[in-house]
Order: C-alpha cells, then sequence, then structure tokens
C-alpha cells in the first residue's frame, strides 16, 4: 500500500529522515514508534503531501506521490491524517465534520446521513450541533478522528493521536482504531512514543532512530529480539550487558565485567555484544539455595537497591553490573532479602538475547 | 469643582433629552467613519490575505511597513489629504475640501494600515493544525483559502472594529479635511464629535464638551459589545 524507499528530510542543514526503507502492507495497522524528535510525524507529514521529502520516494499503490504534482489532491484525498493536537474548526460538531465532504461537493443528504453514522461510530451521536470548541481533549480527538473517517480514505494517518489525551479517552480511540481496521479494512499507520500502544494496536512495528528505521517487525519480534542496542532500550529491556564474545570447549559464552554468560545463539568469538535480558526472565534465589537448574546462567551477587514499582518491586543486584528483576512484593518478603543481602541470579540462556555492537 | 459637576450634570441633560445639536454630530461622526471603516475593510481585508497568503519578494519589509504605519500621525494623513484635495492640488478641482467626503477619504487612508495589519496577524494566528486538516481533509487551494478566513472571520471582525475606532476617534484629519464646519443642512455640514469637543471647549462649553465626550464613549462601548457577542457565539 504504502512504499517508502530511502526517504530523506532536511530541515535547514538539519537531517530528521536519514533513509527511511519500508512497506505498509494493505490492511495493516502499522506503529511507527520512537521517541520525541525521531522524525515520526515528519514521515507522516511526507506521505500526507503536508512537506516535501528531500531525497527518496513514496509510493502509494505504486505511484511515487512527490513526483505526481499535478495528481497530488486526489493522491492526499485517499489518505485521512488525524494531528496529536486535537484541533476542531470554529463551528458545530457537524459542520466540523463535514468539511472533508463539502470539498468533495457531496450532496447535502449524503452529507447529514454519514456525518450522523461518524458521530455513532466514535460515541458522540447527539453531538451534532454542539460547539466543536466546547468539547474535550478527548471528545474534539473523537470528531478529528470522525471527520477523518467520513471521506472514507483507503489510508488512515495518526500522528501520536492519543498524546495529549487522559487514559479513558486514550481507550476509547485505540478501539476505535482497531474497530475502523477491522470492519472497514482501512489501512492505518499511526506514530507513537508509547511502546506498549503499538504492541497493543499494531499488526507490525517501525522503530524509527536517528532518521531511519532501526528495525520493522511484529510487536513480538520487536519486544523479544530487538534489532540493536537502541531499539532495546526504547522497548524497555532494563538489562543490557555489554561484552566479548570468546569461545570455550566449542561453545561461545560472553565475558561481560568478569563474568561468564551463555546465551543461546551468539556471533563469533571477538565479537563485542550486548545481551538483552528481560528482567521478568530473571530469578533471584538466596545465595545458599540450592544450585539452579543446570544450564542456567547462575551469577552470585549483592542486593544494591528494592525499589517499589506498583504492585512489584524492582530488585537490582550488582553481579559485576546491574542485573534487574521484577518480583511481587510477597516473593521479596519470602526471600527476605533487603539492600546488602548475597542473592544467586538466575536465568536461561535462551532469554539473553545478544545484539552486536555498532 | 462646581464647574465639572454642573457640566456632567447638562451633559446628561444634553443626552436624556436628545439634543438636536448634539444628535446630529454624533449621528454625522458614526456616519463618516462607518463608511470610511466599509470601504478601508473592502480593501484592507483581501489585501491582507494577498499578503498574508502570498509568497513574494520584499513580503516581510511590506509587513513591517503596515506595522509601523499603525501610528501614523493623524494630522499627517490629514496634511496628505489636504494638499491632494486642496485648490492647487491635483484633485483640486473636486472641490472635495471641507466636505464629509473628504473626511471619509482621509479616515479610510488612516485606517487602511492597521485594517491590512490586524488582517494579517489574524490569518497568523489560525491554528498550524487547523491549516494541515484543512490540506489533509482534500481541500483545493481556494478552499483552503477561504476555510482558512472563515476560521479567522472573528479576528477579522475585531480588526475592522479597531479601525472603526480609530476612525471615529481621531481629530486630527477631520479638522484639516473636514473643518469643523456647521452648516445648515446635514450632509454639507462636517462637524464631528472629536472636532466639536476640541471647539466646545476651546470656547468653554464645557458640558457640551462632556456631554460629546460621553456620546463618543458610548458608540465605542457599543462598538465592543457587538464584537463580544459576536466572538463569544
Amino acid at each position: 500500500m504504502i512504499e517508502l524507499e530511502g526517504v530523506r528530510k532536511a530541515f535547514d542543514s538539519k537531517e530528521v529522515l536519514a533513509g527511511v526503507t519500508g512497506r505498509i502492507e494493505r490492511g495493516e495497522i502499522f506503529a511507527v514508534i520512537g521517541p520525541s524528535g525521531a522524525g515520526k510525524s515528519t514521515l507522516l507529514r511526507l506521505i500526507d503531501l503536508l512537506d516535501t521529502p528531500t531525497g527518496g520516494a513514496i509510493r502509494v499503490r505504486g505511484t511515487d506521490i512527490h513526483a505526481e504534482t499535478e495528481r497530488s489532491l486526489s493522491i492526499r484525498r485517499m489518505m485521512g491524517m488525524v494531528f496529536q493536537k486535537p484541533a476542531v474548526f470554529n463551528t458545530t460538531v457537524a459542520e466540523n465534520i463535514a468539511v472533508g465532504l463539502r470539498f468533495r461537493r457531496a450532496r447535502e443528504a449524503a452529507i447529514r446521513e454519514k456525518v450522523e453514522e461518524a458521530l455513532e461510530m466514535v460515541g458522540l451521536a447527539g453531538y451534532e450541533e454542539r460547539r466543536a470548541r466546547t468539547l474535550s481533549g478527548g471528545e474534539m480527538q473523537r470528531v478529528a478522528l470522525a471527520r477523518a473517517m467520513v471521506i472514507e480514505p483507503a489510508i488512515l494517518l495518526m500522528d501520536e493521536p492519543t498524546a495529549n489525551l487522559d487514559p479513558v479517552s486514550v481507550a476509547t480511540i485505540e478501539d476505535l482504531v482497531v474497530r475502523i481496521n477491522r470492519d472497514l479494512g482501512t489501512t492505518i499507520l499511526f506514530s507513537t512514543h508509547d511502546m506498549y500502544q503499538g504492541q497493543r494496536l499494531a499488526h507490525r512495528i517501525g522503530v524509527l532512530m536517528n532518521g531511519v528505521f532501526a528495525q520493522v517487525g511484529t510487536p513480538r519480534e520487536v519486544f523479544t529480539i530487538p534489532a540493536s542496542r537502541d531499539v532495546a532500550r526504547f522497548v524497555g529491556i532494563e538489562n543490557i550487558v555489554d561484552g566479548v564474545v570468546v569461545g570455550e570447549n566449542g561453545n561461545a559464552v560472553v565475558v561481560a565485567g568478569g563474568v561468564r554468560i551463555r546465551a543461546a545463539a551468539l556471533p563469533g568469538p571477538g565479537e563485542r555484544v550486548s545481551l538483552c535480558i528481560r528482567s521478568e526472565d530473571i530469578r533471584i534465589a538466596p545465595a545458599d539455595a540450592a544450585m539452579a537448574a543446570p544450564g542456567r546462567n547462575a551469577l552470585p551477587g549483592t542486593v544494591a537497591s528494592i525499589v517499589p514499582r506498583g504492585p512489584f518491586s524492582r530488585v537490582t543486584v550488582d553481579c559485576g553490573f546491574a542485573l534487574s528483576s521484577v518480583l511481587a512484593w510477597k516473593v521479596v518478603d519470602d526471600l527476605g532479602i533487603r539492600e546488602g543481602s548475597r542473592v544467586r541470579v538466575s536465568f536461561a540462556p535462551e532469554s539473553v538475547h545478544a545484539v552486536q555492537q555498532e | 469643582m462646581y464647574e465639572i459637576v454642573e457640566g456632567f450634570l447638562e451633559a446628561a441633560r444634553l443626552i436624556v433629552t436628545l439634543d438636536a445639536d448634539v444628535m446630529a454630530i454624533a449621528l454625522r461622526s458614526i456616519t463618516i467613519s462607518l463608511t470610511a471603516t466599509v470601504l478601508a475593510g473592502l480593501v484592507a481585508v483581501p489585501l491582507g490575505a494577498a499578503i498574508y497568503f502570498g509568497t513574494f519578494p520584499g513580503r516581510k519589509s511590506l509587513i513591517n511597513l503596515i506595522q509601523t504605519l499603525y501610528s501614523l500621525p493623524t494630522v499627517v494623513v490629514g496634511l496628505l489629504i489636504f494638499l491632494f484635495i486642496s485648490r492647487v492640488g491635483p484633485f483640486g478641482f473636486m472641490r472635495l475640501l471641507f466636505t464629509p467626503t473628504a473626511m471619509v477619504i482621509a479616515q479610510t487612508v488612516l485606517v487602511l494600515p492597521i485594517m491590512t495589519g490586524l488582517t494579517i496577524s489574524a490569518l497568523s494566528g489560525v491554528d498550524p493544525v487547523i491549516r494541515d486538516t484543512l490540506r489533509s481533509l482534500g481541500a483545493t487551494h481556494l478552499q483552503f483559502l477561504a476555510n482558512v478566513m472563515k476560521e479567522a472571520r472573528f479576528a477579522i471582525l475585531a480588526a475592522v472594529a479597531v479601525g472603526f475606532g480609530r476612525a471615529i476617534s481621531e481629530v486630527g484629519a477631520a479638522i484639516l479635511v473636514g473643518g469643523n464646519i456647521m452648516a445648515s443642512s446635514f450632509a454639507s455640514s462636517t462637524r464631528v464629535l472629536t472636532t466639536a469637543i476640541s471647539l466646545e471647549t476651546s470656547m468653554g462649553n464645557i458640558s457640551e464638551s462632556i456631554a460629546l465626550g460621553i456620546l463618543l464613549l458610548l458608540i465605542a462601548l457599543a462598538v465592543n459589545l457587538v464584537i463580544t457577542t459576536v466572538q463569544h457565539r
């Protein structure tokens, strides 16, 4: 549906997009995630023809959209866009939603019918005559979504649509995104800095970092096998340990901070790697407990901190490098650990994902 | 002190009894300034839009110039128009000097810069997200312009109102090209609120001056009320 080929965009001398390449398939929900300032908005604006790329090509249904200037209006009319900041025209809710239809010279009866349908869809039935400016941010954003959807776009672009909203409105918008995609088959491309939103909604995720897709994959792939140290950090992997691969009795292990760690898959000896270990895969046992199952990594260490986090505690252990685990309060109590306690940290080699350092 | 109190009481009487002279002056003020405002608005709003949406060399400098002219001294405008329409001026043959028409011309010229400039500001005040939204909804170039103007309509209305305020309150140009004449017919007189206040005060008719001053303030208040009501709709 959308093909990105080496898309570049520079503002003055600052390069925001440095060659973004990827495909968004027809009918899928694709999330562009990345830290603030990574160029997510810029990418969406380029696709919606609101800005011009400084290099590369964007093809929609095979057409290079920035090359066909005389067709730009009809290309843009295939798409709807919702912006981060909820913005409504200073008129009634119904007139707000009708704007795109009026641009297309739709008949008055058809407009009324479609506006009603759209309001029904976003859960604002009966709001037709309300002044749009008097709505809450969440309601405004739903009006914006209805306004973009009433023109029946093939592609819906959403630029951080929930960034400024309260949790209830976020849930409503997320629910709508899923329903629009499922019921209408609309291809949806949205950006977010909230990686969990990307995980909840998207069929595939592109992680935009330093102006390029650092990784494109299913949420599961991105969250369990991040392609780089930066992606791992961004998707919330708390334990990232840098080390060097060494050969040992025919098996490869990583030496980090003087400690040896086994991993399921490793590059050849001599490579510098970052090991990503999810905190939920790490177990903590008292130092004198029975040895962990054979094959598991078992590292002695000292509890450095125990920090409450919701109903859990984040326990950080110094094993020569810091490793954190997330444990229920009760587990922490049963273990009888506190800062300074000697413990043994264990995790399976399969829980260790190694990425080569650049 | 007594004189002032006396002046206010007399002023109240003149207004309440709808004193014919005072009412005629007030009505003339409104007629002349409103005409100038409408004429200036017909030029300033499209001009402001053209400058705002246009891309041409010297656009920034032009906007700067327009903003500088906000504080164009009224007597300078009066003098300029006087030079053009006096007997020896290029338009002297039209015999416009000391007519209400001359005052309309002078006030139109006077408020053009501020109305144009405030129209530009009004359009700049439209949220960039609104502009992006219009484009993303598939607006043609014309639909885009029309809708940005529509979104700025209240701010543009305020620009016009500010112009009216400046026109009705100025005295320099009115006295130079109008001459503060009180003739037998309404249409050939050029005495307006500001010039009358100036004259009556200099003649010691404090109560008339106060009455006229209050009327001038009431007109400003009425205009303000209309604007705020419309904006809050």
